[in-house]
């Protein structure tokens, strides 16, 4: 039997407060309704606070590089597709550092959760500016506020035609762990926003902000409508809508690679004999 | 005897279907086929040669001499003309290249003529070249006819019969028009040899030592590796994904190993400057990597399409931090691929990442051997699947062992889980800042393992007389011209060449100490492709021994055997 005791971890080094515990919980939450056990699923980080959550669990772990989550998640999946892999991460740690990336998994549509804890800020390195922080927004190292466009990673998501994109609000747990499992459902690449408030360096954002503004996609909402996901994902301000905002059943890549058809690599047995038979084509 | 044929022309003229053509029917007819190329970072147009060198020994090495010039262009006239040896000659298309100069060595050829008149596409000039030139060598027609059918047959009997024709065409044109064709070319020992290059070699080598996973972003010289990965990888089951980026590339790679399947990237200098990072990620998580990394003439974009020996260094000191790391440096395409294998069986056992270093011109260039032989490939699991760790009541990643090497386990297969961490960590794998388990840690990663790794490292290669006054060392690529520098000096002077495949960390004394045996000599001159000698300062950093004299050659070009031969009778006279 899979128990919340079995995903217990290190104690977080997180500030007192902070939107990242509510996270944690509404992970370990889901994986414990999904029936996984630890051993059953991958977590992948890259690095900043957000990134750090896989220490605070329990599970197969690859904690790598700031803004290459993405990447080893992906060779991963191809090494081993039977396993549930899940990246989390940070807006800097994906966004900024890994922006490349992100396109890449998008359009490879390979079956990865991508959790991103968006508290628009960079919070381990002590407060600068990331691309989810608004525009004018002023920073220690942006003394005349941000000059660049906020980055919108919803419309991002549907313009690449992404299979499942959300939002969700770190204090709405329940709803938080309800599209967790969802996306570990869906059959291929999901990407979830998460609004996270940073207690310390985000003084714009705060709970009290984000409760102000956010409200639930009502039930009719069609998410496989392209275009009305497209005009949600551009809702941003006074009113934020958290949820699923697309879908779509692209397939995956990992369905569309040949030789894995034979079953995960890491069991495929590996044949020597074949290499006499190759070495005479250069003959 | 011992010929060298030029193939010369622009991109996209056909020089390399010729080049390829030619040596692989020499290899058929039974010499032994040395062969490297020349091109421009360029689709069409520019200057760009094949060169085949055939004899009746083995040869390793291009020569600086030319006996048959195909020239393509009239360019490849003014280039290489003066490389014609004494009884040499320059075929071209005397239809579509006029030239004035009356020179004996020049022999006209209707190439594309023939071509329509017997197929009626001028893509077949090129086969009429190729018979042209085997015609001039009085070689066996039926294998050149039995390798145009073996190639054409796919598209059809009548593209067969045309090719047929026009290589009979060629053949039979210098017959009748080259009165002064006298290349004496003694009938080969039939003997089944294989013909292949570098590329190909490590590519193979990945397959017999069960890689499964390749990512990589293309890059000249490297991309050759990705391509037949590729067009080998349903019967092999190998993935191989064109990353989004180098950094993704070896990340990827990374993760493929952290898995549990044996995982390679390649690239050249500057996508391995991006990968950079990810080495660094292998060496603190101890994640097994192989990179295949092809040298070309830098800095930055460089020439991409020349050679050089010029990344020794960065990838010596690549990476921040310290952990162990190999470099293998193949010098033939045979090295090549025993040394992947090498490089898979190390960067497992030890859990490191392990380089094979190549160059441009060993990437491209074709040896003849007997055979490689699949069963000499090195092939043990190290890791932890299934079974294996199911009966482990507690496994940690990292846990402290004598030899420093961590039980290094499959996620998923047992109750177990893996936790690994760019962090420094503890032996769970968890986030650590404590300074006695960062002293372990770094223990047991870096100071236990390197000695062990050490003592796998082969001694150099000690080719020619054991008491040399005259020793030629070097690394990687230089190994057949420097043999065969050897070869030719052995007659009147005492000389040998020794030669590393395997450089970094470099060898140990204790099976043969080179230090000594490089002390003794009279003269002892370090030859590398490069500026500024960056295998003689590893050297001299690692045990002190300094060179008496350094050659070098760094215009992008590999050192022909006269060019070699030539800079060490300049050091020959002063001892
Ligand atoms: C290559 C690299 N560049 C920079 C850093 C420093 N760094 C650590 S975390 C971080 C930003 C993290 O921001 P975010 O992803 O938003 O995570 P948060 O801490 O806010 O959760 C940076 C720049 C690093 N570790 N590696
Ligand atoms: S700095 Fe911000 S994001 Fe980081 S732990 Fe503190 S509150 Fe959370």
């Amino acid at each position: 039997m899979v128990t919340l005791e079995k995903y217990k971890g290190q104690n977080p080094a997180w500030c007192p407060g902070c939107g990242n515990f509510a996270i944690l919980k509404a992970f370990k939450e889901a994986m414990v309704d999904l029936r996984l056990e630890p051993h059953q699923i991958t977590l992948v980080s890259g690095i900043g606070q957000a990134a750090k959550l896989p220490h605070y669990t329990r599970c197969n772990t690859f904690n790598g590089l700031h803004g290459r989550a993405l990447p080893v998640a992906t060779g991963i999946r191809l090494a081993n597709h039977a396993m549930p892999v899940i990246v989390t991460t940070g807006d800097g740690d994906c966004y900024g550092e890994g922006g490349n990336h992100l396109m890449a998994a998008i359009r490879r549509n390979i079956n990865v959760k991508l959790f991103v804890h968006d508290n628009q800020i960079y919070g381990l390195t002590k407060g600068q500016p990331s691309p989810t922080t608004g525009t004018g927004t002023k920073a220690k190292n942006t003394p005349f506020g941000v000059i660049s466009e906020q980055f919108n990673p919803m419309a991002l998501a549907v313009a690449l035609n992404c299979g499942f994109v959300a939002r969700a609000f770190a204090a709405d747990t329940a709803h938080l762990s309800g599209l967790m499992k969802e996306a570990v459902n869906h059959n291929g690449f999901a990407l979830i926003d998460i609004l996270q408030p940073c207690v310390t360096f985000n003084k714009v954002n705060t709970y009290d902000w984000y409760q102000k503004r956010v409200y639930h996609i009502e039930p009719e909402y069609n998410p496989e409508d392209r275009i009305a996901a497209f005009t949600r994902s551009l809702e941003w301000g006074d009113r934020i809508p958290i949820g699923l905002l697309y879908r779509n059943n692209r397939p995956t890549f990992e369905e569309q690679v040949p030789m894995l058809a034979a079953g995960p690599l890491v069991h495929q047995d590996f044949d020597p004999s074949r290499i006499e038979e190759t070495l005479r084509e250069f003959y | 005897m011992d010929y060298t044929i030029k193939i010369g022309g622009e991109a996209g003229q056909g020089i390399q279907t010729i080049g390829d053509a030619l040596g692989r029917l020499l290899t058929r007819s039974g010499y032994h086929v040395f062969s490297h190329q020349d091109y421009e970072s360029r689709v069409r147009g520019g200057h760009n040669f094949y060169q085949i060198r055939f004899a009746n020994q083995p040869l390793a090495a291009s020569r600086s001499t030319i006996d048959i010039l195909v020239a393509l262009d009239r360019e490849s006239i003014t280039r290489h003309e003066h490389e014609l040896a004494l009884n040499g000659r320059i075929l071209y298309d005397g239809t579509r290249l006029k030239l004035k100069a009356k020179n004996p060595a020049f022999l006209a050829i209707p190439f594309e003529k023939l071509a329509l008149q017997q197929g009626g596409d001028p893509i077949m000039a090129n086969t009429v070249a190729t018979g042209a030139v085997l015609g001039m060598l009085g070689i066996d027609p039926e294998i050149f006819f039995a390798f145009l059918t073996d190639t054409f047959k796919d598209k059809g009997d009548q593209v067969v019969q045309a090719n047929r024709d026009a290589g009979q065409a060629g053949y039979q044109y210098v017959k009748e028009h080259c009165d002064k064709c006298d290349f004496a070319v003694p009938v080969g020992a039939v003997k089944q040899r294989m013909l292949i290059g570098g590329i190909e070699s490590i590519a193979l080598g990945a397959l017999a030592s069960g890689c499964k996973f390749y990512s990589a972003y293309p890059m000249t010289p490297s991309t050759g590796i990705m391509n037949y990965l590729a067009s080998k990888s349903d019967q092999y089951g190998v993935v191989v994904e064109q990353a989004e980026d180098e950094i993704s590339a070896i990340n990827m790679a990374l993760g493929a190993s952290f898995s549990g399947v044996r995982a390679m990237t390649g690239t050249s200098g500057g996508g391995f400057a991006l990968m950079v990072e990810g080495l660094s990620l292998a060496g603190m998580t101890e994640t097994p990597i192989v990179i295949a990394m092809g040298q070309r003439p830098g800095p930055a974009t460089g020439l991409p399409t020349r050679t050089e020996q010029g990344d020794l260094e960065f990838l010596l000191s690549a990476g921040h931090g310290e952990f162990p790391r190999v470099i293998l440096a193949p010098g033939s395409p045979r090295q090549a691929f025993y040394l992947t294998s090498k490089a898979f069986d190390i960067a497992e056992k030890y859990q490191i990442p392990v380089f094979i270093l190549f160059d441009t011109y060993l990437a491209d260039c074709q040896w003849t051997f007997e055979s490689f032989d699949p069963s000499q490939m090195r092939y043990r699991d190290y890791r932890l699947r299934g079974d294996d760790f199911k009966n482990l009541t507690d496994y940690r990643r990292y846990a402290d062992t004598d030899t420093g090497i961590s039980p290094l386990a499959v996620p998923g297969d047992a109750g177990h889980v893996v936790v690994v961490d760019s962090d420094e960590h503890d032996e769970d794998g968890h986030i650590i800042e404590d300074a006695a388990t960062r002293i372990r840690m770094v223990e047991k990663r870096l100071l236990r393992k390197r000695p062990r790794i050490q003592s796998e490292i082969a001694p150099p290669d000690l080719y020619g007389d054991r008491e040399a006054r005259i020793v030629l060392t070097g690394w990687g690529s230089t190994y057949g011209v420097m043999k065969e520098v050897v070869d030719t000096l052995a007659q009147s002077t005492s000389i040998a060449m020794l030669h590393f495949s395997e450089v970094f960390p470099l060898p140990n004394l204790d099976a043969f100490d080179y230090v000594s045996f490089l002390r003794k000599a009279k003269l002892s001159l370090c030859i590398e492709n490069n500026a500024t000698g960056q295998f003689s300062r590893l050297l001299r950093a690692e045990t002190g021994f300094e060179f008496t004299a350094l050659i070098h050659r760094y215009d992008g070009r590999p050192f022909t055997l006269e060019e070699l031969r030539g800079e060490i009778d300049g050091y020959l006279g002063k001892i």
